[in-house]
């Protein structure tokens, strides 16, 4: 179980959920921000920080939303265009700091007018 | 100002105490350390051998993801220049005053430990009891009343949200899943030993208006063992209507409960809504609960209707809120169970001048809401607040706080101390087939952690 990042962020990023989250893994990519789903503790303070209601419960998902799930987890467990291998598990966002890649899901989104 | 002024201003580090290892208090040494680096020496003092607050007595003993927030924290702790000095009670072990006499600044960050009370006849019968009576029980916190003997067959929790959802698992999870947690030996065999059958949830408003978290709610939907019940009546009102996402999605779990099939031999949570209690009634022992039914008035206020219902219970736990307690020597304001404060300095009233170096964060400040990760954002805007006073003044000299515990024999725990516990707690769990063990009296963590020898007394011949 996770929380997750959908659609609602993409080309907007307020980043509002990452000052809330305790544990720091909530991660910035070009176009969206991604929860990583192992460092994720569900306690749920992302979810009513985030002003255009992007973020989900994994259970709590509308069907439509459901290709954020693997689109969250991808960005963690795939390369990303430009970089050698997957992030995988930093243990923190602040570790890392902001790419500019996005997971084929993000990329391939219309952008937002 | 000269260049060289601005890189380093002053010729020794910022020396910091934070009164309470919670979370609010944790984020504050966090906060500090990332914004000043070896600039300061932070100092967390707990009156408890244990750090980490409300993760380790409040958060629920069978939620372990949200409790693992706390490999987060001890990397907080476990900074070169965080300090935790544990068995410190700050206003009866050391005054306001002498941390003055230590510390450049001081941030209170205790929390809202007291339980709210209801104001109804029969509060004080026994078997009326508060939610930290319990959780502080079942989590073993060490100032716990010493032993809960769950002969109650009928429960009824008054409150609508996560800790009386909390209350309302625990009390009704089968006993194989809770031996997985790290709840205290005796604890464990109390509950398996429980004679309760049904948990009554009492929310004074409607289900729309419930504060339980959507995710909890669904969570007591997927436990197998547990049966739920709701009154299609008292749903009625919000089964039509607009609500917000979350409100309808609660909404939506407690229409499908209000069909469920009837399981009677299963344990049982009812979840009644728009009823407020009235009397706990009984001899000297809880024997039931007298509720009125409420409505919404035109003003959008919750008021009584004359309709009254009675339960039969014996057992009534308030689980409506916490409200913070005031320390010798700091403002405090009652009625909102805070601290004045603007920004996190602490004030001598609402809109009253600053004091000077005194800084409040977490629920002292802000009051009892929020879930953990809310803690983060409050202690970074009290820490933005002590960086910008604490830049500008000149650094005085200060005294040790060492050599003013040592002068007075007290004795404290230090960080090396608290892993003496966490390892023997470890090792305890790994003896009863579970991660953690935990050690609930006050003695047995004092000895622990100042000589680990005597970490395994469950195997020691007495």
């Amino acid at each position: 179980m996770t929380y997750v990042v959908t659609d609602g962020c993409v080309d907007i990023k307020d980043r509002s959920c990452m000052e809330q989250c305790p544990v720091d893994c909530i991660y910035e990519g070009g176009r969206a921000l991604y929860i990583h789903p192992d460092e994720c503790i569900e306690c749920g303070a992302c979810e009513p920080a985030c002003p255009v209601e992007a973020i989900f419960f994994d259970a709590e998902l509308p069907d439509e939303k459901l290709p954020s799930v693997q689109s969250n987890a991808a960005f963690f467990s795939q390369v990303l265009p430009g970089r050698d291998e997957p992030l995988g598990t930093p243990q923190g966002f602040k570790k890392v700091g902001p790419l500019t890649s996005d997971t084929d899901y993000v990329a391939g989104l219309a952008p937002r007018p | 100002m000269r260049l060289d002024d601005h890189a380093s201003p002053h010729e020794r580090a910022l020396k910091v105490a934070i009164v309470g290892a919670g979370p609010s208090g944790l984020f504050a040494a966090e906060g500090l350390v990332d914004r000043l680096g070896t600039e300061v020496d932070v100092d967390v003092l707990d009156r408890l051998p244990t750090p980490y607050g409300l993760v380790r007595y409040g958060v629920a003993p069978d939620h372990p993801t949200i409790k693992s927030v706390v490999n987060a924290l001890q990397a907080i702790l476990e900074a070169s220049n965080v300090r935790f000095l544990g068995g410190i009670e700050v206003g009866t072990d050391l005054q306001i005053s002498d941390l003055a006499r230590c510390y450049d600044a001081i941030v209170y960050a205790t929390g809202a430990p007291r339980a709210r009370h209801l104001g109804i006849r029969g509060e004080t019968l026994n078997g009326s009891i508060s939610a930290s009576d319990l959780v502080n029980w079942y989590n073993g916190h060490p100032d716990a009343i010493a032993d809960f003997n769950l002969q109650a067959r009928s429960v009824a929790v008054l409150g609508a949200g996560n800790v009386a959802l909390d209350l309302a698992r625990i009390l009704t999870r089968d006993h194989t899943e809770l031996a997985q947690t790290d709840m205290p030996s005796p604890v464990l065999e109390r509950l398996q030993q429980s004679a309760v059958h049904d948990v009554h949830v009492i929310a004074r408003r409607g289900p729309e208006f419930a504060k339980f978290s959507s995710k909890e709610l669904r969570e007591l939907g997927r436990i197998d063992c547990i049966h739920r019940t709701v009154d299609r009546g008292e749903l009625a009102s919000a089964l039509h209507g607009n609500f917000d996402r979350a409100a309808a999605a609660k909404i939506a779990l407690f229409d499908s409960w209000s069909t469920e099939p009837s399981r009677p031999d299963a344990r049982s949570v009812h979840f009644r809504f728009s009823l407020r209690p009235v009397e706990i009634v009984g001899s000297t022992h809880v024997e039931g609960l007298i509720l009125e039914r409420t409505a919404v008035n035109d003003r959008g206020l919750s008021v009584g209707t004359g309709d009254f219902v009675s339960i039969p219970v014996q057992l009534v736990v308030r689980a409506v809120g916490y409200h913070g307690a005031a320390l010798p020597d700091v403002p405090f304001d009652e009625r909102s169970g805070t601290v004045p404060n603007r920004l996190g300095r602490v004030c001598h009233a609402i809109d009253g001048p600053v004091i000077a170096d005194q800084y409040v964060t977490g629920w002292l400040k802000r009051g009892p809401v929020g879930v953990i990760g809310t803690n983060k954002v409050d202690s970074h805007e009290t820490v933005s607040a002590l960086i910008d006073d604490c830049s500008q003044h000149e650094r005085l000299h200060k005294e040790s706080i060492d050599s003013v515990l040592d002068a007075r024999g007290h004795p404290w725990i230090p960080y090396a101390g608290w892993q003496n516990i966490d390892r023997a707690e470890i090792s305890r769990g790994a003896a009863e087939g579970r991660s953690r063990s935990k050690i609930s009296d006050w003695r047995t963590l004092t000895d622990v952690a100042m000589n680990p020898g005597v970490a395994m007394p469950l195997e020691a011949s007495s």
